[in-house]
């Protein structure tokens, strides 16, 4: 006798595996379009007197890049970073030059220590995230003060704590950029 | 690692470490002219900025429903409602004072015409640079509707900031409490000049131009003296919190954040043009003898 059909045989997560195949749109776009919204967090009408919120572009840059190492191109830092120059209130080239060498230093890190677990990550994040705030801070021409480098200190924190919330959002962003629904055959 | 894939990650090295350099030069290009890239930031704006100030719409509509909601269930709302008109009310009355004070200097001068600015427009505010060291916001008006770089922005409870770049249909706004800030500001019921900096954490600092004895004392009201033009003289700054040694911290009066709309007033060139004709007739006139007017 034949066993009933399981149902969940020829799918899985990302949807039916038969006569189904991932959409190179959706698995080339998602990340891009999520840190080009990103980028234009500053347009939300929230004003602030004091540097507060994170930097949400380059946080969903960095976490894409950790949480799916490969998928942005290392050039990815010039377009993304001149989007989040023009928005930011930066010095334009701030966010180029920041989000290339962001990039350029994750590859050549993880050529060396190419273990990786979310703890190494989150301390990846942190670290980058410690220096792009206060690179950037230093490039804004701003007037160096001690307010300003303690003022630095919240955001730093919570940017830090929200990078595990960003990293599960860009996990099930990656869901639903692998999901099956390209027709094939 | 094949040929052809070691190939192509020296490509992208080699294309990523040109964007740095880009990066780089950019970078120190507009550190050294910061307004080089002004054209390519307003056309950005402008792009997003119907969409940014739907989403200022929706946080005003939303916040004035929540006060309805609020109104009906809580009578410490209307306590709080009371108490910001009461706010208002004392700022107001701060610049009546200011304005009393300006009357009575200007009369001394015969011939002087002393009128309210028209605004050129009215916008909300929807954006801020929030994550950046710099205190920039965005305007949703431009210069299609009359908007010019220089010109200042005004509040309902007090002065905001100055347009820096605008755009067709939006502008950018530098807020009081940027570093690179400066307003020339007078205490409100005398003479006492000052200059209000931002310090970049939501606070301004009151630098005396006469040092010596600090006459300042918390509480002390701060308005736009319109020395050496753009600012319009009266307009409420800020009120001192903490007495330092050359001046004061002070808050700001018109918290952007929580203002909805805003004026953009023309720039202010003061009477200057008024002014020079009868002060150098005076000159003339009274050369030799001191020209200092009778108190």
């Amino acid at each position: 006798m034949i066993s009933p059909f399981n149902p969940r045989a020829r799918s899985d997560a990302y949807g039916s595996k038969i006569n189904r195949d991932h959409s190179s749109i959706l698995v080339y776009g998602v990340p891009w379009v999520t840190i080009i919204l990103a980028c234009l967090a500053p347009m939300v009408p929230f004003i602030a007197l004091a540097p507060l919120i994170p930097p949400l572009g380059y946080l969903f840059l960095l976490t894409w890049r950790l949480v799916r190492p490969g998928l942005l191109p290392l050039w990815a830092g010039l377009p993304l970073g001149a989007l989040d120059d023009l928005f930011s209130g930066q010095p334009f080239g701030n966010g180029i030059f920041l989000f290339s060498i962001t990039l350029l230093t994750l590859e050549t890190v993880e050529m060396r220590f190419p273990w990786r677990s979310f703890l190494l990550d989150w301390l990846t994040a942190s670290i980058a995230l410690a220096i792009y705030l206060y690179a950037g801070f230093l490039f804004s021409g701003a007037e160096l003060t001690s307010i300003q480098l303690r003022l630095i200190l919240p955001q730093l924190l919570l940017s830090i704590v929200l990078f595990p919330i960003i990293a599960r959002m860009v996990a099930l962003l990656d869901r639903f950029r692998l999901m099956r629904i390209r027709r094939v055959g | 690692m094949n040929k052809k894939a070691r190939f192509s990650a020296f490509t992208g090295y080699l294309v990523a470490s040109f964007g740095m350099l880009i990066g780089v030069i950019l970078l120190a290009v507009s550190i050294w002219q910061p307004h080089l890239f002004s054209n390519l930031r307003t056309q950005a704006s402008d792009i997003v900025s119907p969409a940014a100030n739907a989403g200022a719409v929706a946080r005003d509509d939303s916040r004035s429903f929540l006060q309805v909601v609020a109104g009906y269930y809580r009578a410490g709302s209307k306590n709080a409602q009371l108490k910001r008109e009461m706010e208002i009310a004392r700022v107001k009355l701060a610049e009546a004072e200011a304005v009393k004070q300006e009357n009575k200097r200007l009369k001394a001068i015969l011939g002087l015409r002393d009128r309210d600015p028209e605004p050129v427009a009215m916008a909300r505010l929807i954006g801020s640079t929030s994550a950046s060291a710099r205190r920039f916001a965005y305007l949703s008006r431009g210069r299609s509707d009359g908007v010019q770089p220089g010109m200042p922005v005004v509040a309902a409870k007090g002065l905001v900031g100055r347009v820096l770049e605008s755009g067709d249909h939006s502008s950018r706004i530098m807020l009081l409490t940027d570093t690179e800030s400066m307003v020339p500001v007078r205490r409100s019921t005398d003479n006492i000049v000052a200059f209000a900096e931002g310090r970049a954490n939501g606070s301004l600092r009151i630098r005396l131009i006469d040092l010596g004895i600090n006459p300042l004392k918390t509480g002390d009201v701060f308005v736009t003296s319109g020395a050496g033009g753009l600012f319009p003289p009266g307009v409420a700054v800020a009120v001192v919190s903490k007495i330092t040694k050359d001046g004061a911290i002070a808050n700001l009066l018109a918290n952007p954040a929580a203002t909805d709309f805003v004026a953009i007033e023309p720039q202010w060139h003061g009477n200057i043009k008024d002014l020079e004709a009868p002060s150098q007739q005076e000159d003339a006139n009274t050369s030799g003898t001191s020209s200092e007017p009778n108190e």
